[in-house]
């Protein structure tokens, strides 16, 4: 299957601080994609760097086979905390939507704005936090958009909105097979939904694959306290602990370990992000003091 | 037709919750011979999770010959589960003997926990060695 979006090499400052660095990876199309990370990883700034808003400061980015674009048809994008404009109607946004893009689905949009039971008269400054982003998503694929980048979405959504909103948003992609990429800081979010993992962490990205894979390949080993270099050879240490008796660790292999000494369990998606991010923050460490 | 849910924190992947949900509502006789499962898109709408979740549970269920997908129309169940009359009459008298079990198990003094652990591991055993033979 081909790649909606290939990046290689991409760094962006922001005048002395950097937001993303030399980061490289590819998106298979048709896959729901969840981009994680702690705050400020450089989540936001990996999504509008693929939907032109943002320009690298070095690297390449191709997005569905050329550069990124800014307003592309083809991409749709509900930034952060799901903007709309308070003082345009429900039926003002759809139009403007129409009158913006070529492609545009009214019936797909006035069909959504039914269902949701919006009323086209009011104000979008009036709409509840879930309404709001039904709106925003509402906008972004009625464009019929071949690729859909969504920035924190849910975040900011009481629980029923939020699972009203991935509704939405699953029953879109299952009709059309669009690729989908969301960004999130609550892996449980991007649990159910999401079959394609980045994890970002410290503006780096520290591990990417289908989700069924990493979770097929990733192990939680514990056993007494021993050298973590130890291990054998294939075999990646995610995270390591120790106390005065004993070892834990998550490893990444492809082969199943059979070790007698450890005891093997799986992780769910939580453990695993966890899990680099902590490596994150000890190898940033290493750097630090590297450097002195 | 059926209605899936799904258990966040039961450690079996989604794909293969819905695939003994389909099973377990074949042995209860909740879908029959001919009974159409929820589209993917009805599924996703209603669990909101990943369409291929979906896919690949269907992909399962027609690789174990239980279902038929029949492109534009959907996919229809195609077998039944439970066993015929003869294994389903086994039943009882082997939920007889297994009660009489768990008495004998409780008088011995284990405890709910031991006697879970003691019938998992037995289990696996027995299973493990059966397998073994015919490999």
């Amino acid at each position: 299957m081909s790649d909606v979006v290939t990046i290689e090499g991409l760094t962006k400052n922001y005048g002395r601080r950097t937001a993303l660095t030399d980061c490289t990876l590819d998106i298979p199309a048709g896959h729901v994609v969840g981009l994680v990370g702690p705050n400020g990883a450089g989540k936001s700034t990996l999504l509008q760097l693929i939907c032109g808003l943002l320009s690298p400061t070095a690297g390449h980015i191709s997005v569905l086979g050329a550069p990124p674009q800014s307003g592309s048809p083809r991409v749709g994008f509900v930034a952060q905390d799901t903007p709309v404009y308070a003082g345009l109607t429900v039926a003002e946004h759809l139009r403007l939507g129409a009158h913006l893009n070529p492609r545009w689905d009214a019936s797909l949009a006035d069909g959504r704005i039914a269902e949701l039971g919006l009323d086209p008269r009011q104000r979008a400054g009036k709409l509840s936090g879930g309404q709001r982003a039904q709106l925003a998503l509402t906008l972004a694929i009625a464009k019929r958009p071949e690729l859909l980048l969504l920035d924190e979405p849910v975040a900011a959504l009481d629980p029923l909105a939020r699972r009203e909103f991935l509704q939405g948003l699953m029953a879109y992609a299952a009709e059309n097979g669009t690729s989908v990429v969301m960004s999130s800081h609550l892996v449980a979010d991007l649990e159910r939904v999401c079959d394609y993992l980045i994890v970002l962490v410290a503006s780096r990205v520290r591990v990417t694959g289908e989700v069924e894979e990493l979770l097929g390949t990733h192990h939680r080993l514990s056993g007494a306290r021993r050298d973590p270099d130890t291990i054998g050879p294939g075999r990646h240490v995610v995270a390591a602990s120790h106390t005065d008796v004993q070892s834990t660790l998550v490893v990444r292999s492809s082969a199943p370990i059979e070790d007698p000494s450890w005891s093997v369990d799986g992780l769910d998606l939580e453990d695993l992000v966890l899990a680099y991010m902590s490596e994150a923050g000890s190898s940033g460490r290493d750097r630090v003091l590297e450097k002195r | 037709m059926i209605e899936f849910h799904l258990d966040s924190r039961s450690g079996v992947s989604p794909y293969l919750q819905l695939v003994q949900q389909v099973r377990h509502a074949m042995r209860l006789g909740l879908l029959k011979e001919g009974d159409r499962l929820p589209t993917v898109k009805d599924v996703v709408a209603k669990v909101a999770i990943n369409p291929n979740t979906v896919l690949k549970a269907y992909r399962e269920l027609e690789y174990e010959g239980l279902v038929q997908p029949r492109p534009g129309i959907g996919t229809f169940v195609t077998s039944t589960l439970g066993g015929d009359d003869d294994s389903r009459a086994a039943h009882e008298p082997l939920r007889q003997e297994l009660t009489e079990w768990f008495e004998r198990a409780r008088k011995a003094g284990l405890d709910d926990e031991d006697v879970e652990a003691l019938l998992l591991s037995t289990f696996r055993d027995f299973s493990e060695e059966r397998a073994g033979r015919r490999g």
